[in-house]
């Protein structure tokens, strides 16, 4: 029950990027479709995973001074391990993504986990944490990432819903991104009653 | 468990542990993707040239880095059945455009594909279909040697993508540069060729 509150916190009460506007950048940048946002969103939760489940494993071995370095050396060493490995087997995923893997290590969210969360709590309950974070944020970025390309281009993970020609290209260029997410944050703020 | 304190032996062999499991654990890493990485690569390269040479199975043979006007790398791949060039253009509307292009014995375009690009999705972006045989901006068969190739806007008789002037205009600079290194290429093996006789005659 309890692993279930902290999955469903991260998912809603909590949510990356609805409700704490963390990791602005790629949400934004990365949401030009669909199967992009969603992409960006999983990359991020394997990060998030296993720099929970480690912090909260070393976390009492940490001298509190030099806590910021040392989770930041954990975190820059999954997201390099995690690039290389797409490199390697998802190389299409990479090309797309490109830029935007590396800097997953300054992402504000999972830094922020990891001083909020997983450094005050269990193994397990960092873990629950960072499945639920995360799958919060790759919700979110699907849902915008999903908007964005059917209202600028007419499609939704690539298949055709309407006519390229009646796509408002606004919303795939940076500007479509600001406005969509401040209707989408509006919209779920309304619905879910946060 | 308490927390340690932070005095400075502790901070030091702490931050040196994690660093060196860090870099034990991405060493490891490495070593199992490095291998597929390069087969990537290499495949890239390889369906790349093929691509833009119409054919199924070049043998690169030699390959050749020299430098454009700019001083950007323009890299020439001498395959078996003809030389694809790859060529960059930093003036993209989102910066590299770099592309590969198959160039016919006379210097005629076979084909091209773009590597590489951080243009506008739906506007610049549409480059890597727009210039193909039978598109909008066909510029397959063009030979950029008889007439640079240029946009109808600036007196050229490529058109442009609708609404992405600066992203043609790059495009078919780097095409430019690519022919160009492909014909200073013909010349020097011309040249060095013609200079070696000269030797044999005087010898």
């Amino acid at each position: 029950m309890k692993y279930i509150k902290i999955l469903w916190n991260g998912i809603l009460k909590e949510n990356p990027t609805f409700v704490l506007l963390l990791g602005m950048c790629p949400t934004l940048g990365t949401t030009s479709s669909a199967i992009n946002g969603m992409s960006m969103g999983l990359a991020t939760m394997a990060v998030l995973i296993f720099s929970n489940l480690i912090i909260s494993c070393i976390k009492s071995l940490v001298p509190d001074q030099v806590r910021i370095p040392s989770y930041i050396v954990v975190i820059a060493s999954l997201v390099t391990a995690l690039q290389m490995i797409m490199q390697a087997f998802t190389p299409e995923v990479y090309k797309t993504l490109g830029l935007f893997i590396p800097l997953i290590v300054v992402n504000c969210i999972i830094l922020g986990r990891a001083e909020a969360f997983a450094a005050k709590n269990g193994p397990v309950e960092s873990l629950f944490d960072g499945i639920g974070i995360g799958l919060g944020f790759t919700i979110a970025l699907t849902l915008l990432g999903g908007i964005r390309e059917l209202l600028g281009t007419g499609k939704l993970f690539d298949t055709v819903i309407y006519s390229e020609n009646y796509g408002m290209l606004l919303f795939v260029l940076a500007p479509g991104a600001f406005i969509a997410l401040g209707y989408l944050i509006a919209v779920v703020k309304k619905v879910a009653k946060i | 468990m308490k927390k340690l304190p932070s005095t400075l032996p502790n901070m030091l062999c702490v931050l040196t542990l994690i660093s060196v499991i860090a870099a034990g654990a991405l060493a490891y890493v490495n070593q199992i993707t490095a291998g597929p990485i390069e087969e990537n690569k290499a495949r890239t390269l390889a369906e790349g040239i093929n691509s833009v040479l119409g054919v199924k199975d070049a043998q690169v043979q030699d390959t050749k880095t020299v430098q454009d006007a700019n001083g950007n790398d323009v890299i020439l791949y001498a395959t078996n059945q003809g030389m694809a060039v790859q060529a960059i253009d930093p003036n993209g509307f989102g910066g590299n455009l770099k592309v590969l292009v198959g160039f016919s014995e006379e210097g005629a375009i076979k084909g091209y594909t773009v590597l590489e690009h951080a243009e506008t999705p739906g506007l610049g972006a549409k480059a890597s279909f727009w210039f193909q045989k039978g598109e909008k901006g066909d510029i397959i068969g063009k030979n950029p040697g008889e007439k640079e190739l240029t946009v109808s806007k600036d007196g050229g008789d490529v058109d442009a993508i609708t609404a992405s002037t600066i992203t043609s205009r790059a495009f078919l600079r780097a095409v430019n540069v690519a022919f160009h290194a492909y014909a200073g290429a013909s010349a020097t093996d011309a040249n060095s060729g013609a200079s070696q006789q000269q030797k044999s005659i005087h010898n």
